[in-house]
């Protein structure tokens, strides 16, 4: 199975009613898998005119109290936040998979990080999103389904942050029904249209997203920073390995993750003491764990290794200030990292040369 | 019929001159006096009552003026972005068909920022109602050219008058609309200066979307004395003027057989 | 594999060779041996026009990344795809090509644009085994590959039907990298192609036959 017929089983398995899309490569099979699947289990589709109203009619949507979802890609990521903006300020839940390419502009079809930046904190906001970035078949089930219960929980948009290649590859995967599983499933409410005749039974709902006043919007976003300063601890997600006496920890998210784990295997075989972190929260970032790994040891070198130039490394440093460890990179923006070349780095651990490397 | 099945009757209100639909709590409305948009909400309110839609209707407001009606009925509302109130309605509508979808924006909202909304929704048939109120021109930004604003007419970008050889000649919508939509659109141009026959459009295009026709498109000629800088003589002449020689009033698609029931 | 290593497989050719779903097969395979699988198509610099590669890994561990640098197997059904994935040899490669004295039916990259991605080849341009007679393919002359010729596409022809070349091309695999039993590639094939099949049984049987053929094909040749 690829990973984009994945989702679209996850999605399912969700509970997820409505998907709109607008074609772009590489998550297009997202959209032919739904839309077969769709009618069959009384979901619907709808292919709109581009990404923009694709995300706004996912609003509308999740505001009558439907599970909605999208997927999109590069180019369609910028014109997808718009929408998000407003999901963001109107707190309107919903869940975008994106399935990174190759930027900026059209670029490559293929794969890259380099949306980790625009994901996490694209829009003309505060970034206040969940985004998980899954490393494997497994982890796009598994997310995507608990995507669709961070974003109806907690009302923010929620990502499910892939590539290219994720998209693309072929490997094997164990799809389950949540409820076999324990998982229960937060259900959709709806924002507006809900039960009662307005103004006889209930007020009308009025929802906006602008306000007249400095002072109205300050205090609307300081209940929302409030609130996602309280989820975050429940929200956030990080693997990590390291002990005493590691000397490299190797960091890295998603896909790269895979072949940071594969080089710390291969590293530690040759008697190097390695270790490895992976944040699987993109946002919020495990910052409180990344720090608390590296505090420990003020010896211990980091090597930020990622499929761009740079966007994983300054949440790093963000997350560092003040502590003194040095940093090795190996950026390799839009192109896919092997183990080997993150073996080759560690042994040479010369990272003026390692920043174009490979 | 499915869209008869809920009828909201509430007790006569105090105030005759007041729909039920409007929210009194937010009135005095928010609109400049003189601006058309109290008008043409006023009908729709009025035509919402009439056919006790009251609670399944979802409104959506654009930007610019047309914002400024975010809490101005007794139904649900939300205000989207420039250009997009199109799409969270389809969404909407989509995702729950027997909610009574009411697009309401300008002219700078659904005939440039969000046009392909508009064309793309009409040609898809979303079973919708768009009304459109056209002004000629960007009224909350502070009067800039639009895309229906006449041949030689001032704006804020077009100080010496608009230039039909560079900017183009204004759009016209429903022709648009109705040649595009698929059978059962209805499609009409309305204005404030014929208040009866505006409620009869906008009825025909709520109707409409009732019974599952299709799309429904009706554009409202508007009034802005504040950009237009007139009084309320010459606010009327430019309207029922130049406007009304420009843009056609009249329907320009009605669906066959007409609806049962239908009043002028 | 005895290592814990992924076993790193490239199958290139042209597009409409059947070289995806060589790949796919193999993953479908591994999975049902109960191994891990990595499968992708198509992605890197030597993906251009019409030629198409499929990336396999193949382990009894878990597998890191989707890309490698070097493979185990290489597998070339063409001059062009040849070429393009030279820099995936080192020492001790094996080197599957293919030396019928028929040229590979090459597509014009015209005719694929160069996002050839989404749509490797388009079917109507397409064909498995070319018609021309060509001069046969030689392996590079790097010292320490392992180069295997087979004469698929002409046994194809000949004695099957042009259609099953890919298979054919699968058998060989099979045989060389020795981790999968024949028979599960079988099994995979039948799933695969079910729909087909019932379609047509005489279809099934000649997959087999080329199945079988590309095993024979390759004698006391393996992977350590």
């Amino acid at each position: 199975m690829t990973g984009n017929e994945v989702v679209a089983w996850a999605a399912l398995a969700a509970e997820a009613d409505f998907m709109y899309g607008y074609p772009i490569t590489p998550q297009n099979e997202i959209m032919h898998y739904w839309s077969r699947l769709a009618p069959h289990f009384g979901r619907g589709f709808l292919q709109t005119e581009d990404e923009m109203a694709a995300g706004f009619a996912m609003l509308g949507g999740a505001l009558v109290g439907k599970k909605t979802f999208c997927a999109t890609a590069g180019p369609g990521n910028i014109l997808m936040q718009e929408p998000i903006a407003m999901a963001e300020m109107m707190q309107i839940p919903g869940v975008w998979i994106i399935q990174q390419r190759g930027g900026p502009s059209t670029a490559t079809v293929i794969y890259s990080q380099q949306e980790l930046r625009l994901t996490t904190a694209g829009g003309n906001g505060e970034g206040l999103r969940i985004v998980y970035s899954t490393a494997s078949h497994q982890e796009l089930f598994e997310y995507t389904i608990k995507a669709f219960n961070r974003a109806w929980q907690y009302r923010f948009p929620t990502f499910v942050l892939g590539d290219g290649y994720q998209a693309k590859l072929r490997e094997a995967v164990t799809l389950f029904r949540p409820a076999a599983k324990g998982w229960t499933l937060i259900p959709a409410e709806p924002l507006v249209r809900g039960p009662g005749i307005p103004a006889l039974d209930r007020e009308p709902v009025h929802l906006r997203n602008t306000f007249n006043i400095e002072e109205e919007l300050y205090a609307r976003l300081e209940e929302q920073l409030a609130a996602y300063e309280r989820l975050t601890p429940e929200v956030v997600e990080w693997e990590v390995e390291i002990g005493p006496e590691t000397e490299v920890l190797l960091v890295a998210h998603g896909i790269v993750a895979r072949a940071a784990k594969q080089a710390q295997k291969m590293l530690n075989q040759q008697g190097q003491k390695v270790g490895y972190f992976r944040p699987i929260t993109v946002r919020p970032f495990p910052g409180t764990a990344l720090r608390q790994a590296v505090g420990a040891n003020p010896n211990l070198r980091l090597l930020v290794v990622e499929s761009a130039y740079g966007q994983l490394l300054s949440m790093v440093k963000a997350e560092l200030y003040g502590l003194t460890n040095p940093i090795d990179t190996l950026l390799k923006p839009g192109v896919g990292v092997t183990a080997e070349e993150i073996v080759a780095t560690v042994t040479k651990r010369a990272p003026k040369e390692v920043c174009h490397g490979g | 019929m499915a869209d008869e099945k809920s009828t909201v009757v509430r007790e006569p209100t105090k105030n005759p001159n007041m729909p039920l639909s409007w929210r009194k709590e937010t009135k005095p409305h928010r609109f400049c006096p003189g601006c058309g948009h109290a008008m043409a909400l006023k009908a729709l309110g009025e035509v919402v009552d009439e056919l006790g839609i009251l609670d399944r209707v979802l409104y959506g407001c654009d930007i610019g003026c047309s914002l400024l009606s975010w809490d101005f009925f007794n139904f649900d509302s939300v205000q989207t972005h420039h250009g997009r109130t199109i799409p969270v309605v389809v969404g909407a509508k989509r995702a729950r068909p027997e909610t009574i979808g009411i697009a309401y924006m300008g002219d700078g909202g659904g005939y440039a920022i969000g046009a392909q909304h508009l064309v793309n929704a009409a040609q898809r048939g979303d079973q919708i109602t768009a009304i459109l109120a056209n002004n000629t021109l960007y009224a909350m930004t502070g009067g800039q050219l639009a895309p229906t604003t006449l041949p030689g007419q001032k704006t804020g970008t077009t100080p010496y008058g608009r230039e039909v050889r560079k900017t183009g000649s204004p759009l016209q919508g429903p022709e648009l609309v109705a040649a595009i939509a698929p059978a059962g659109a209805y499609v009409a141009r309305g204005t404030v200066g014929e208040y009866q026959q505006l409620k009869g459009y906008l009825k025909k295009a709520l109707r409409n979307q009732m019974e599952g026709r299709g799309f429904s498109f009706v554009e409202v000629l508007s009034t802005c004395p504040t950009n237009w800088r007139t009084n309320a003589k010459d606010t009327w002449a430019f309207l029922q003027g130049e406007m009304a020689r420009y843009f056609k009033v009249g329907e320009l698609r009605v669906p066959e057989p007409a609806a049962p029931g239908e009043e002028e | 594999m005895a290592d814990g290593k992924a076993l790193k497989i490239i199958i290139a050719g042209e597009g409409g060779q059947g070289v995806q779903s060589i790949g796919e097969l193999l993953a479908e395979a591994a999975f049902q041996a109960g191994k891990q699988a990595l499968y992708i198509p198509n992605f890197g610099v030597e993906q251009r026009g019409g030629v198409s590669v499929a990336y396999v890994q193949i382990s009894d561990e878990e597998i890191g990344a989707p890309k490698f640098l070097k493979a185990d197997l290489l597998t070339v059904l063409s001059k062009r795809s040849a070429e393009r994935t030279k820099g995936y040899l080192k020492p001790g490669t094996i080197y599957l090509y293919e030396q019928s004295a028929l040229e590979a039916p090459v597509i014009d990259d015209r005719a694929v644009g160069i996002q050839g991605y989404e749509t490797v080849a388009p079917e109507a341009f397409a064909k498995m085994v070319g018609d021309k007679a060509g001069k046969p393919a030689t392996p590079p002359a790097a010292p320490a590959l392992r180069p295997i010729g087979i004469r698929a596409a002409q046994t194809a022809k000949a004695e099957l039907t042009p259609r099953v070349f890919n298979i054919i091309v699968l058998g060989a695999i099979t045989k060389l990298i020795k981790v999968l039993p024949p028979a599960g590639v079988k099994e995979a094939i039948a799933k695969k192609f079910r729909a087909k099949f019932r379609e047509n049984p005489e279809l099934e049987e000649l997959n087999f036959q080329a199945f079988a053929k590309g095993l024979t094909m390759i004698e006391a040749e393996g992977m350590q």
